[in-house]
C-alpha cells in the first residue's frame, strides 16, 4: 500500500549531486507512513467510541437512568414460569437462571443434534435408495428454511395444539404428553446427589475400561469393553441409588395437572425440537462431506479385511472422518448455543429473554446488554476450548 | 421391463435381509407420513387464510393504490436483469477460452432454466393460482416477456456499451429504493417485500465491509489487525437477535434522539455489521488459499501493494469462497425473520402469525396452514439460491484448476 514508485533521477547541476543515497524523507518512509496510517485509524475509532460513550452518559443522566452495575442487586420484580425464583431476589439470580436455561437447552440440543446429524449424514451415503433419498430430502428441506420459522412452528403449530391434560397422550406412566409439556420418570434426589452418583458411575466405568484395555494389550485377548463396562456402571448406579435412598418417581395425572417425574416445559420442548432438527441437517452435511473426504482405499481395505459394513464404518472410516469434521461441527455447536436465543420469541426464559425482561422492569439497558454480551462470549469460549481440546487429542501425531 | 425393475429393486432396496427390513420399516413410516401430509395439503388444510391474506403476506400493509410502484420495480428489474444477462452471455461467447457447446434451441434453454429454477418457478405458480385474479398473471407474463426481449437486445449490443449496463444496476437499485420509499415510507414496509429488501440491501453493504475486515485481519499492521480481530470475534460471539434487541431498546442512548434512524435503517445496520464479521472470516479463508507465489510474482512485476491486492489476490481469493459467501447470504435472507421478531416489523413470518388473529380466522387453529406457506416461500428462495451457487461452483472449477 505504501510502496513508492521509482522516479527517474533528475540530472541536477553537477556539483550538488551526492554519491551516497540521501536519507529518505519521513513523508516517504514506509515505516513512518504505515504507523501514521494505523494511528490515524486507531484515533478515529477511539474518537467515535468516546463520542458514543459520552452520549450514553449524557442521555442516561437526562433520563435519570444509572449507568453502573448496581442493578444486579435490585429485586427482579418478575418471575420465571416453572422456576422457584422469587420476584424479590436480585437481578443477578435471574441472569444466572437464564444462563442455566441457555445451557440446559444447548447441552441437550448439542448431544441430540450430533446423534441425529451423524445418523442422517451416514444415511445420505447408504446403499439403500429409500434411506439415501429420505436423508437427502430431510437435509435439503431443513437447511433451507429459517430457524425462527421452525421454532414458531414447533411451538404454535405442534406443542400448543397438543391435547389438554385430561386427554393426554400416554405411554403408561413412562411418558405423558399434553399441552403443559412432556413428563418422564425421574429420580427424586437432589441435583447434587444425582450428579455425584453419575460421577461415581463414570469413574467406575472409566477405571474398568482402562483395566480391560490394559489386559487386552498385555495378553492379546479381546478387551470386550462394552460387555464389561455396562454392567459395572449399572450396578454402581443401582446400589448407589439404593444406599443413598434415591427412588424414581413416575409422572401421574392428578386432576388438572401432572405430578411426579420431571416435566419438560412446552417452550423448552419446542425450542429443543427446532434446534435439534435444524442443526442436525447442518451436521449431516458436514458428516457426509467428511466421510467422502476419507480416501476410498481405506474403506476398500477394511472390506478386504472382511470387516462387516458396520465394522468398516465404526473402526476405519468414521474415526478418520471425525478428524476432518470436528472444526466445522464445533462451529455448529457454537451456532446452536447462540441460536438458543430464539427462545426469546416463544418466551422460553433463556439469557436473552431474561435480560430483555429485566430491562423492561427498569434495569438500565446498556449495562444489562454488556453483561449479556460478556456471558455469551464466555460460553462461546468454553465451547471453543472443549472442541479445541478434542481436536488436538484426535489429531494425527505429525508424521 | 419387469425384469429391469426387479433388478433395480434388488440392487437398491433389497440387497440383503437387513436392507429389506430397513426398506420395509422406513418405507411404511414414510408412507404414513406422506399420507398424513397429503391429507393435510388437500383434505383437512383450510387454505382460505393464505388466499385472503396474500397481499398482506407479500407486501405488508402496502396501500393498494400504490401497488404500481412495486409493479414498476419488478418490470424494471426484469429489464435490467435481462440486459445484464444478455451482455454477460455475449462476453462469454466471445471469450477466447470458451468451450463451444453449439447453438441451443429456445425450448432447450427454457427446459434448462426450468430445471435450474424449478423451486422458485413452482412457488410463483402457486402464488398466481392462489391469487385468482388476472393482474398478477399479467405482471408475471409482462416481466418474463420484458426479460427475454432485453436478453436478446443485450446479446446484440456492441461490447463497448457493456459498462452502461453495469452502471444501470446500482442506479436502478437506488431508483427502486426511491420509488418504493415514495408510497408508505420504508418504516412501514412489511411482508416478503421487507424480507427481500432487508436481505438485498444488507448483502450489498456487508460485502465490501467484510472484505476490508478480512484484509485488516490479514494485514501486517498490528493495530489494524487487532481492531479487525476484536470486531470479528465480538460480533461472531453474540447472537443476532440480542444485537437487534440492543439496537431496538438502547440505540437511543448512543446517538441524539434527533438523528436516531427509523427501525428499518436500524435493522439494516445491525444485519450488515453482523454479517460483515462472518463474510470477513470466509474471505480470510479465501485470502489464505492464494499461493504466496502469486503475491511474489506481483511484486516482481513492480506492482504496488494496493494493485497486488486488488488485481491479483482478491479476485482469486473471492472466487475460491463464492459458495461459502452465497451460503452466508442465504442465512442472511433467512435471518431477516429475526428482525421482524425483535423489532416488531410485520415481515412475512409475523404477518402469517398475525393473520391467524384476524376476526375471520381467530380460534380456527389455522396457524399450521399459515406457517407451512411461509416456510415454503423461504425454502423456495433459499433452495434456488443454493442450487445456483453449486452450479456456479462447478462452472468456476473451484478446487479443480
Amino acid at each position: 500500500m505504501t510502496t513508492t514508485t521509482p522516479t527517474p533521477e533528475q540530472p541536477t547541476s553537477g556539483s550538488e549531486r551526492s554519491t551516497a543515497p540521501a536519507a529518505v524523507p519521513f513523508w516517504r518512509n514506509v515505516r513512518v507512513l504505515a504507523w501514521t496510517f494505523q494511528l490515524v485509524v486507531l484515533g478515529l475509532v477511539i474518537v467515535v467510541l468516546a463520542i458514543l460513550f459520552n452520549n450514553v452518559r449524557i442521555n442516561s443522566q437526562n433520563q435519570g437512568i444509572p449507568t453502573g452495575f448496581d442493578f444486579l442487586d435490585q429485586p427482579t420484580s418478575f418471575t420465571i414460569p416453572a422456576n422457584d425464583l422469587r420476584d424479590t431476589q436480585p437481578v443477578r439470580d435471574a441472569i444466572v437462571e437464564g444462563t442455566l436455561n441457555t445451557l440446559r437447552v444447548s447441552v441437550v440440543g448439542i448431544i441430540l443434534a450430533t446423534v441425529v446429524g451423524v445418523l442422517i449424514g451416514i444415511g445420505r451415503l447408504s446403499g439403500n435408495w429409500l434411506v439415501r433419498n429420505l436423508a437427502r430430502v430431510y437435509v435439503e428441506a431443513l437447511r433451507n428454511i429459517p430457524l425462527l420459522g421452525l421454532v414458531v412452528f414447533a411451538y404454535l403449530a405442534i406443542v400448543l395444539t397438543l391435547p389438554r391434560v385430561d386427554d393426554s397422550i400416554q405411554a403408561g406412566n413412562l411418558l405423558i404428553i399434553n399441552t403443559r409439556g412432556a413428563s418422564i420418570p425421574w429420580p427424586d434426589g437432589t441435583n447434587l446427589l444425582l450428579v455425584g452418583l453419575l460421577a461415581l458411575a463414570a469413574i467406575a466405568g472409566w477405571s474398568v475400561r482402562r483395566w480391560r484395555l490394559g489386559v487386552s494389550e498385555r495378553t492379546g485377548e479381546p478387551s470386550r469393553v462394552v460387555a464389561w463396562v455396562t454392567p459395572v456402571v449399572l450396578l454402581v448406579l443401582f446400589w448407589g441409588a439404593v444406599l443413598a435412598g434415591v427412588g424414581i418417581t413416575s409422572p401421574m395425572i392428578d386432576g388438572p395437572r401432572v405430578t411426579g417425574g420431571m416435566t419438560l416445559q412446552p417452550e423448552y420442548f419446542a425450542l429443543l425440537m427446532a434446534l435439534v432438527t435444524y442443526t442436525a441437517s447442518h451436521i449431516a452435511e458436514i458428516v457426509r462431506g467428511s466421510i467422502q473426504a476419507v480416501p476410498r482405499g481405506q474403506g476398500e481395505a477394511a472390506k478386504a479385511m472382511a470387516l462387516t459394513g458396520v465394522q468398516q464404518m465404526r473402526h476405519v472410516v468414521l474415526p478418520q472422518a471425525f478428524r476432518i469434521a470436528i472444526p466445522p461441527i464445533a462451529n455448529q455447536y457454537l451456532n446452536l448455543m447462540k441460536n438458543s436465543s430464539l427462545g426469546f420469541v416463544i418466551s422460553y426464559f433463556e439469557l436473552t429473554k431474561v435480560v430483555s425482561t429485566t430491562i423492561g422492569n427498569r434495569s438500565p439497558a446498556i449495562p444489562a446488554y454488556l453483561v449479556l454480551i460478556l456471558i455469551y462470549l464466555v460460553l462461546s469460549l468454553i465451547i471453543s476450548l472443549i472442541m479445541n481440546t478434542a481436536n488436538r487429542r484426535l489429531e494425527l501425531p505429525s508424521r | 421391463m419387469l425384469g429391469s425393475i426387479g433388478a433395480w429393486l434388488r440392487a437398491n432396496l433389497f440387497r440383503n435381509r437387513t436392507d429389506a427390513v430397513v426398506t420395509v420399516v422406513v418405507g411404511s413410516i414414510l408412507l404414513y407420513a406422506l399420507y398424513r401430509f397429503l391429507r393435510f395439503l388437500f383434505v383437512t388444510g383450510r387454505w382460505e387464510i393464505v388466499r385472503v391474506n396474500l397481499p398482506l403476506y407479500l407486501t405488508g400493509a402496502w396501500p393498494s393504490d400504490e401497488l404500481w410502484r412495486i409493479t414498476t420495480v419488478i418490470v424494471a428489474a426484469a429489464l435490467v436483469g435481462g440486459l445484464a444477462a444478455g451482455v454477460a452471455a455475449r462476453r462469454a461467447a466471445e471469450a477466447p477460452d470458451r468451450v463451444d457447446t453449439g447453438p441451443r434451441s429456445p425450448g432447450r434453454v427454457a427446459l434448462d432454466l426450468l430445471d435450474r429454477l424449478w423451486p422458485a418457478v413452482a412457488t410463483v405458480l402457486l402464488l398466481l393460482i392462489l391469487a385468482r385474479t388476472a393482474a398478477p398473471w399479467l405482471l408475471v407474463v409482462a416481466a418474463v416477456v420484458v426479460a427475454i426481449a432485453a436478453n436478446q437486445v443485450g446479446r446484440r449490443l456492441p461490447l463497448r456499451v457493456g459498462w452502461l449496463v453495469n452502471l444501470a444496476i446500482p442506479v436502478g437499485v437506488v431508483a427502486a429504493l426511491w420509488l418504493l420509499n415514495g408510497g408508505v415510507g420504508w418504516n412501514e414496509w412489511g411482508g416478503l417485500l421487507l424480507n427481500l429488501a432487508l436481505a438485498a440491501i444488507a448483502i450489498t453493504l456487508c460485502f465490501p465491509f467484510g472484505v476490508l475486515l478480512a484484509l485488516g485481519r490479514r494485514s501486517t499492521f498490528p493495530i489494524l489487525r487487532l481492531l479487525s480481530t476484536v470486531y470479528i470475534e465480538l460480533f461472531r460471539g453474540v447472537p443476532l437477535i440480542a444485537l437487534l434487541l440492543l439496537a431496538n431498546q438502547a440505540l437511543g442512548f448512543f446517538i441524539p434522539q434527533s438523528i436516531a434512524p427509523g427501525r428499518t435503517v436500524r435493522a439494516i445496520v445491525v444485519l450488515t455489521l453482523f454479517t460483515a464479521a462472518y463474510v470477513a472470516e470466509i474471505v480470510r479463508g479465501g485470502l489464505q488459499s492464494v499461493p504466496p507465489g502469486q503475491i511474489e510474482a506481483g511484486k516482481a512485476n513492480g506492482l504496488t501493494a494496493l494493485a497486488i491486492t486488488r488485481r491479483i489476490v482478491l479476485p482469486q481469493a473471492i472466487r475460491n469462497v463464492i459458495p461459502a459467501l452465497v451460503g452466508q447470504f442465504i442465512s442472511l435472507f433467512k435471518d431477516t425473520t429475526l428482525a421482524g421478531a425483535a423489532m416488531g416489523f410485520l415481515d412475512l413470518l409475523r404477518a402469517a402469525e398475525a393473520s391467524t388473529q384476524q376476526d375471520a380466522f381467530r380460534g380456527d387453529g389455522l396457524i399450521a396452514e399459515a406457517l407451512v406457506f411461509v416456510l415454503l416461500v423461504f425454502w423456495a428462495g433459499s433452495y434456488t439460491m443454493s442450487r445456483e451457487s453449486q452450479r456456479l461452483e462447478k462452472r468456476l472449477g473451484v478446487g479443480v484448476r
